[in-house]
């Protein structure tokens, strides 16, 4: 196989990887500290306990998060090489600021956090999670400013485009990219989205049992309703996102939508709630479709005219030369769908809980036990999520200015990135399963055995 | 000519080194951990004493990789693709290490905690070998084209010197972690872990003596800077010396500012070697990166230095103030023992 589509694959499984984990560590933190806080006020036991469970479920969960970061930060360097010398004055920026304002403060207070019940000052203790929280959201912050550069190059100056090396001239537009305040605060709600589902999963997997009912109610109802109101402003913020895709990356939204020709006779756009391509997954054979929805989802009226794959294609030629501009859109498209149809399910699934917690009947609810394997929607959506913002952006991997296909590392051969792409999947394979092992485990033994810290029996291994 | 290029050379050279002496001692610790923990908690106890710094020791490396990123985009590109292959070993590495002071504890059963065990010992060899192989092939110049792309493969940074490098990591940190338990741990670990001091002490030296030789043969130190190579690397064999001494007498605290100054001087004598390269090429001196032609916009470096100049300071108080509240000696206690 070609290097560049192994390079390809690599970034995206270590990428992807990475972002199952990053989630629920961003929304679970916040959970987890609101909890200790409600401890170190009230000094009540079933606080302590709840911050214990679920603090216990993070860690198991924020570790995996950050050895899989490291990858990330390396991957530039080693796989995108000519990425890395083009984008470097600017890219390089953003990523050196995560480091040292963020992966410092996340990694050093939890180590804070982490050993220092009963021997850190109770007040340090306490602060130390909340420093946990923002620094594990600073470093999304500063990694969005990053990507939002690739999707939508600013603070650059024109004349270095030619050179061959980008050069900034303007950090505050670097940093106020309007892509990053807005990708921002959707990782952040789709961040809590995945702790809430997570938390309520197996707060009524629990409740079903009806076993450790007091500590489970609760943690439920905090979930539905933090589920609940997350869940509808990632849609609210996604809702912008799209109108800001079509005025900047017009290819990007044709391809989620499937969309090939704009019919100049039809007003509006429509929305495809099912397209079936042929086997390029270039051509339309079939589709079921929502009039003028399109028109909503990006432009927020129903007339707008939302331009087809082959306008923007024409359009690109005319602006960059010839070339294929259009990403592979069987993953755009469905990636689209698996993110948007999993949120209205949680949005569904959230408001009914909701409405239970309200009446106090959720106990008797028929749906309990279907909100255990709704853990999964949040992971969906997060993944959906972010293919279609990598590949709808393909060909290239600097919107308008360098080409995917331009940046690889040119010493790498096919053997070399196939060694490494399999070395990677197979330990992040059998590091899912202990994961996997793990959560589930504390998940079902319950507080007891976090507040012991350990699961299973104790064995004598005394030599 | 002191200018903004030879300050971030020199910030670099600081995250390198700062890396080289926090995880020089987990690292350390992580080797030694099957061989001091003889029981359970006993090896909980020596994997605590690191416990609440080793993920901020490591963020030291991560630093050192991205202020390189954004300072000397050049420099970071062909080092990240030229060393490919070791630093996909690194990163294994690093993953499961770090996973496993997460996972080992978590379940009773002694196989998995054996196995997680014997992952943080992997896990902690692995890179301190090489750290050590690619900081030698640094200093000694590596095959880089006109084009500053790295032409060699794995096996060109395997050569003897290279090798000693490593070696040199694995021993020194061995011996600086052995020393870091005796400090921090008490009852048998520490008495174990005096013992591993003294026994590592001799074969460290000896290996960081040869490789002071053979850096005047195998780097252009001797042609640049003449017979004499310095107070810094003269300065690192003489401390290793000093903490044996130290480590004879169970002088744990001065032993432990030995070894960690002689991390220090060893790498501030790498970096003296470099400056003001940052990768030497063996093909032809022209070809080689430096502090100019391997740097991002002097704009920049500019924003930055101001970034650094705020956060390096903050870093700096509050991860040291954690040793602080982590002060006491890890003992094996029951009721002490954080899992």
């Amino acid at each position: 196989m070609l290097p560049i589509i192994l390079s390809r694959l690599q970034f995206a499984s270590t990428t992807i990887y990475h972002f199952f984990f990053v989630p629920l560590t961003l929304g679970l933190v916040w959970v987890v500290a609101v909890l200790h806080t409600m401890y170190y006020r009230t000094g009540d036991e079933k606080w302590k306990r709840m911050t214990k469970f679920w603090g216990k479920l993070f860690l198991i969960n924020f570790a995996m998060g950050v050895v899989t970061g490291i990858v990330q930060e390396f991957q530039f360097g080693m796989n995108w090489s000519e990425y890395s010398r083009y984008v470097g004055d600017i890219f390089g920026a953003p990523l050196a600021i995560e480091a040292l304002l963020a992966f410092f403060m996340e990694s050093t207070f939890l180590g804070i956090w982490i050993f220092g019940w009963d021997r850190a000052p109770k007040k340090l203790h306490l602060a130390s999670i909340w420093l946990v929280a923002l620094g594990s959201n600073l470093s999304a912050l500063w990694i969005l400013i990053a990507n939002s550069f690739m999707q939508h190059p600013v603070g650059y100056d024109p004349a270095s485009v030619e050179a061959g090396r980008l050069v900034l001239n303007d950090f505050g537009a670097l940093i106020f990219n309007r892509k990053a305040w807005l990708a921002f605060p959707h990782t952040i709600l789709a961040g809590l989205t995945t702790a809430a589902f997570f938390m309520a999963g197996i707060s009524a997997w629990h409740l079903v049992r009806k076993q450790n009912v007091e500590i489970f109610k609760k943690s439920f109802q905090v979930a539905v309703v933090l589920g609940l109101v997350s869940v509808t402003l990632t849609g609210l913020v996604g809702h912008s996102q799209g109108i800001e895709v079509m005025e900047t990356q017009p290819m990007k939204m044709a391809s989620i939508e499937a969309l090939w020709e704009n019919d100049p006779n039809d007003p509006g756009s429509p929305f495809s709630i099912l397209t079936i391509g042929d086997l390029t997954g270039k051509q339309k054979v079939w589709a079921l479709e929502i009039p003028r929805l399109l028109s909503l989802i990006s432009c927020n009226n129903l007339d707008c005219e939302a331009p087809g794959v082959y306008q923007v294609q024409a359009e690109y030629e005319q602006l960059y030369g010839p070339g294929d501009y259009i990403p592979l859109m069987v993953f755009t498209y469905w990636g689209f769908r698996f993110m948007f149809f999993s949120a209205l399910i949680m949005l569904g699934l959230a408001g009914l809980g909701v409405l239970a917690v309200m009446r106090d009947r959720v106990e008797q609810m028929k749906l309990l036990k279907w909100f255990t394997p709704a853990i999964v929607l949040p992971y969906f959506a997060n993944t959906g999520g972010w293919i279609v913002t990598e590949m709808g952006r393909q060909p290239w991997i600097v919107q308008g200015l360098l080409k995917t296909q331009d940046a690889m590392s040119p010493n790498l051969t096919s053997g070399m990135i196939l060694f490494t792409l399999i070395g990677f999947v197979a330990i992040y394979a059998a590091l899912m399963v202990a994961d996997v092992y793990l959560l589930t485990r504390f998940a079902k033994a319950g507080p007891d055995a976090t507040d012991r810290g350990v699961i299973g029996k104790p064995v004598l291994v005394e030599k | 000519m002191f200018d903004l290029n030879t300050l971030w050379f020199i910030l670099i050279a600081v995250l390198w080194i700062g890396f080289f002496f926090l995880e020089g001692f987990d690292f350390g610790v992580g080797m030694l951990l099957p061989f001091i923990g003889k029981k359970d908690e006993e090896r909980r106890a020596v994997i605590n004493t690191i416990g609440p710094h080793w993920d901020g020791n490591e963020v030291w490396l991560l630093t050192a990789g991205g202020a390189t990123f954004a300072a000397f985009p050049q420099w970071y590109a062909t080092m990240f693709s030229g060393f490919y292959l070791a630093f996909f070993l690194l990163l294994l590495g690093l993953i499961v290490r770090g996973v496993a002071f997460e996972f080992r504890s978590k379940d009773y059963n002694p196989k998995w905690r054996a196995f997680w065990d014997w992952a943080i010992f992997g896990g902690s060899l692995v890179p301190a070998l090489l750290v050590g192989v690619a900081f030698a092939n640094l200093a000694k110049g590596l095959p880089i084209d006109g084009n500053m792309m790295f032409t060699g493969n794995l096996f060109t940074l395997l050569n003897p010197y290279g090798l000693l490098g490593g070696l040199t990591s694995v021993s020194v940190f061995l011996l600086h972690g052995a020393i870091f338990l005796a400090l921090k741990a008490d009852g048998e670990i520490k008495t174990r872990a005096e013992a591993w001091a003294k026994k590592l002490w001799l074969p460290a030296a000896i290996i960081v003596v040869l490789l002071a030789v053979a850096t005047f043969f195998y780097t252009d130190l001797v042609a640049r800077r003449g017979i004499d190579p310095g107070v810094f690397p003269l300065g690192a064999v003489v401390s290793i010396l000093l903490a044996g001494w130290f480590v004879n007498r169970k002088q744990s605290g001065w032993a432990f500012a030995m070894t960690g100054l002689h991390l220090v001087l060893t790498q501030i004598s790498f970096f003296v070697i470099l400056f003001p390269r940052v990768m030497i090429s063996s093909i032809d001196p022209a070809f080689s990166l430096d502090i100019w032609n391997a740097a991002s916009s002097p704009y920049t470096l500019k924003v930055m230095t101001i970034v650094a100049l705020i956060f390096v300071p903050i870093v700096l108080a509050y991860q040291g103030y954690t040793y602080w509240v982590f002060r006491k000696r890890v003992t094996t206690e029951k009721k002490t023992l954080v899992y």
